[in-house]
């Protein structure tokens, strides 16, 4: 038997270096594989060290810290609270070190306006964010109050909190368009808060209730309206009377041009009425009805105008205008819905309902014209439109009963030439 | 007028040895005897097929701009193309559950062994071009099912080891589905699919013509113990006038399916639009799909569906292949009729769970 020098044979040998192969094999893939990238060395901050045991508003955890849009760029404790945050013991809040402690909440704005007014400072950081924020503070009714020498009222760090200040875009941000309602409720709601300036509690609630409020939560629309949005951010303050219907138009461009061409702009104006808020609310913006028209119940013309007076009279024109549609519409739903379920192709006449629908819209947004006239065009091109589905769905109804009543001469001349047949065979057979 | 027709025929193609050869081929007629029509009414079904996809080429426009809206033109404008577009998607699904119910009926009978074997396996061919045809002309109407079932249906074919990209791509006629597949599946579902279909109808009937009509083994033995039990009917007209019958009867369920259950059209195909919740492919996919759907992710060290496809790749090549596997003299009966049942059940039960389920 041949051996190697070791006096093994060669197979043995062969399977110890195949063996040794795969032990460096799997040493080398194991050397190989990506080892868990080290954390970089925390930067030492004293503060957070003793501020994570304390409690209440004096804690601030390494959790905390770590959310901070600041922290996170390297902006640290001692950017608005002074001190070192290196030193280890009683020196890092000492005077020397140029310690403030916590800022008096009257010099908040200012504090935050040091970096966040400087555009050019803020450009490494976010050229995209404004820097007018102490400005526009200043003509609110916050600023104004805290320039008086209130300083109860909102500041920047009760809005975006002093330590785990996040952008507003994070759902997460007690700003973001999700948490704005609440952090304003948080004082606008809190009736002992509010009873020294003698202003309403109830706009949380009534924003709860509201269409926009719908749109945010429900439908998950980011862009519904939230407090901010009519009254600002920064500049935090009622519209106004005469900007009321400037604020609604933003995004309801239509309604306010039809209001400034309306009858009502003057009386409005006249009487001090604020514009939309007059008969939508302010915060219980609820969704409108056709039911708002003419002189029913639920009518809000008729807060103003009597059963006999020319804008009744149109108000009424107007209800029945939107009603003769809806109804139109709703005829033509039901009759395609019918045909479709029999099985009857209606996608087209379907897509023209979509159409009606929108003139029925159209015709709804002009009701802010204020004149039957003004919703004239859309209200008839909306009925033809839905008559003529209607005609398209009579005609698929029809088409259907054609088709049965086909199928049905068909199957009698089917089933007499198998009679025909059966008594064929049979004759075929008794030869 | 009528013998000077025949006089004429008879002269240029042999008439009298046609219809001679007809009036000597037989049927056996026993208690089975109407099994035999399923095959005639699935070639009915297929010439229906024929028929009516041909009267749909002429509006029907292959591209993914036009494909859905020259359907919605044919069954919303074009006079009786509701009927025709109805009628060739119900006639296809008949075609499949009748081709399915008589490869049954011939496995139940026994009709395969020997000497059957090649008519078996051109059927079991057969069977699967028509289910060729169903997949590629679901996606002819490029609405939204259809385009997610095809997705669904080309992905599977990608879980194959090596070839399975490759394949996925010539079907897809790219990596994603797009109006290049639905050029594709056009060319296979009126060009490739009917030509070869065609061609292995012949043979298949050429087989039978061959062989004759295969009488069950137990009727078999009957007969030879009792020769004066043996019963055979004329082919023409007696059996061709039986089976004109069960086509009539075919055509009124056709027409009647076409009025009262017109065949949806759908919304068009929007390849960006997320896939419908619940997708699922046609009811005779059915029971594989959910089969697929309930194999864990891995099964021993291979990939739940790859294995799936495999088995189910391996259960089709063994039932085409059955008369071979058999043995002689048919020693496995009992056991192709128990699998056949269990076979039955399975389908049936998947369809239904696969129908139900959410």
């Amino acid at each position: 038997m041949r051996t190697t020098r070791n006096n093994l044979s060669p197979r043995v040998a062969g399977a110890l270096r195949a063996a040794a192969f795969a032990v460096l094999l799997c040493a080398a893939s194991a050397w190989a594989q990506e080892k868990p990238a080290a954390p970089p060395p925390a930067k030492k901050n004293s503060c957070v060290e003793c501020h994570s045991v304390l409690d209440g508003p004096l804690q601030v955890t390494p959790e905390m810290a770590a959310q901070d849009i600041h922290a996170s760029k390297g902006i640290d404790c001692a950017a608005c609270h002074g001190g070192d945050p290196t030193a280890d013991d009683d020196s890092a809040m000492s005077k020397a070190k140029g310690f403030k402690g916590k800022p008096k909440r009257s010099d908040i704005p200012q504090l935050c306006a040091s970096c966040h007014s400087n555009g050019e400072y803020m450009r490494k950081y976010n050229p995209s964010l404004r820097t007018d924020q102490l400005a526009q503070y200043r003509t609110s009714v916050h600023g104004k109050k805290l320039k008086a020498g209130d300083d109860k009222v909102a500041v920047c760090s009760d809005c975006h909190t002093p330590h785990t200040i996040l952008p507003a875009n994070d759902p997460r941000s007690k700003v973001n368009a999700l948490n704005v309602v609440s952090t304003c409720g948080s004082c606008h709601a809190d009736a002992a808060r509010m009873k020294p300036y003698g202003i309403p509690t109830d706009q949380v609630a009534g924003y709860n209730v509201s269409v926009h409020h719908e749109a945010l939560t429900v439908r998950g629309d980011m862009s519904a309206p939230t407090c901010v949005t009519c009254h600002g951010n920064h500049g935090a303050a009622p519209p106004g009377l005469s900007s009321v219907e400037n604020v609604c138009a933003n995004c309801h461009v239509f309604q306010g041009q039809l209001f400034d061409g309306s009858p009502h702009k003057q009386p409005f104006a006249a009487a001090g009425l604020p514009g939309c808020v007059t008969c939508h609310s302010n915060h219980k913006i609820v969704r409108p009805s056709d039911a708002m028209l003419g002189s029913g119940p639920q009518s809000v013309c008729s807060n103003c105008h009597t059963g006999d007076d020319a804008g009744m009279k149109q108000a009424i024109a107007m209800k029945s205008g939107l009603e003769r549609l809806h109804q139109k519409i709703d005829q033509a739903d039901e009759l395609l819905e019918r045909a479709e379920r029999s099985g009857m192709e209606v996608s087209q006449a379907k897509l023209v309902q979509a159409q009606a629908r929108a003139a029925l819209t159209k015709a709804r947004v002009s009701v802010h014209s204020f004149g039957a006239a003004g919703m004239k065009a859309d209200i008839e091109s909306g009925l033809k439109l839905a008559e003529d589905d209607l005609h398209a769905g009579e005609q698929a109804m029809a088409e259907r009963d054609y088709r049965r009543k086909g199928l049905g001469i068909a199957v009698v001349l089917i089933l007499l030439t198998i009679a025909g047949l059966f008594l064929f065979i049979r004759q075929l057979e008794r030869r | 007028m009528i013998s000077r027709v025949r006089a004429w025929l008879e002269e240029r193609i042999g008439l009298s040895q046609i219809t001679g050869f007809l009036s000597h081929k037989t049927v056996p007629v026993h208690r089975y005897s109407y099994w035999y029509f399923l095959g005639g009414i699935t070639l009915f079904l297929f010439m229906v097929q024929v028929g009516t996809g041909m009267l749909l080429l002429l509006y029907y426009r292959p591209t993914s701009n036009e494909a859905f809206e020259s359907v919605q033109y044919i069954v919303t404008q074009v006079r009786f193309g509701w009927l025709v577009r109805s009628i060739h998607s119900w006639s296809a699904n008949l075609m499949v559950a009748t081709a399915m119910a008589h490869m049954f009926s011939v496995l139940f009978l026994g009709a395969y062994r020997k000497p059957r074997e090649l008519t078996w396996v051109s059927g079991m061919v057969l069977l699967f071009l028509i289910l060729g045809f169903g997949f590629s002309g679901y996606l002819l109407p490029w609405n939204t099912l259809a385009y997610f079932a095809t997705k669904v249906g080309t992905d599977m074919v990608k879980q194959l080891p090596v070839i399975g990209h490759p394949i996925m791509v010539f079907l897809r006629g790219g990596e994603e589905v797009s109006g290049a597949t639905l050029t594709r599946f056009f060319g296979f579902h009126v060009a490739l699919l009917p030509g070869i279909t065609t061609l292995l109808i012949g043979v298949h009937l050429a087989f039978i013509q061959r062989q004759g009509m295969s009488v069950p083994r137990r009727i078999d033995a009957e007969w030879t113990a009792d020769p004066s039990k043996r019963r055979e009917m004329r082919f023409f007209p007696n059996f061709f006038l039986r089976e004109a019958i069960a086509w009539y009867i075919g055509l009124a369920v056709l027409g009647a399916l076409a009025a009262f259950f017109p065949w949806e059209l759908g919304s068009k195909a929007d390849p960006f639009a997320p896939a419908p919740a619940g997708i699922k492919p046609e009811w005779y996919f059915l029971s594989v799909f959910q089969t697929l759907k309930l194999i864990p992710p891995r099964l021993w060290k291979i990939d739940g569906e790859l294995a799936g496809i495999f088995i189910f790749g391996a259960l089709a090549a063994i039932w085409t292949l059955l008369p071979f596997l058999e043995g002689e003299a048919g020693k496995r009966r009992r056991l192709v009729t128990v699998v056949g049942i269990l076979a039955i059940v399975f389908i049936a039960g998947m369809t239904l769970y696969a129908y139900y389920a959410k």
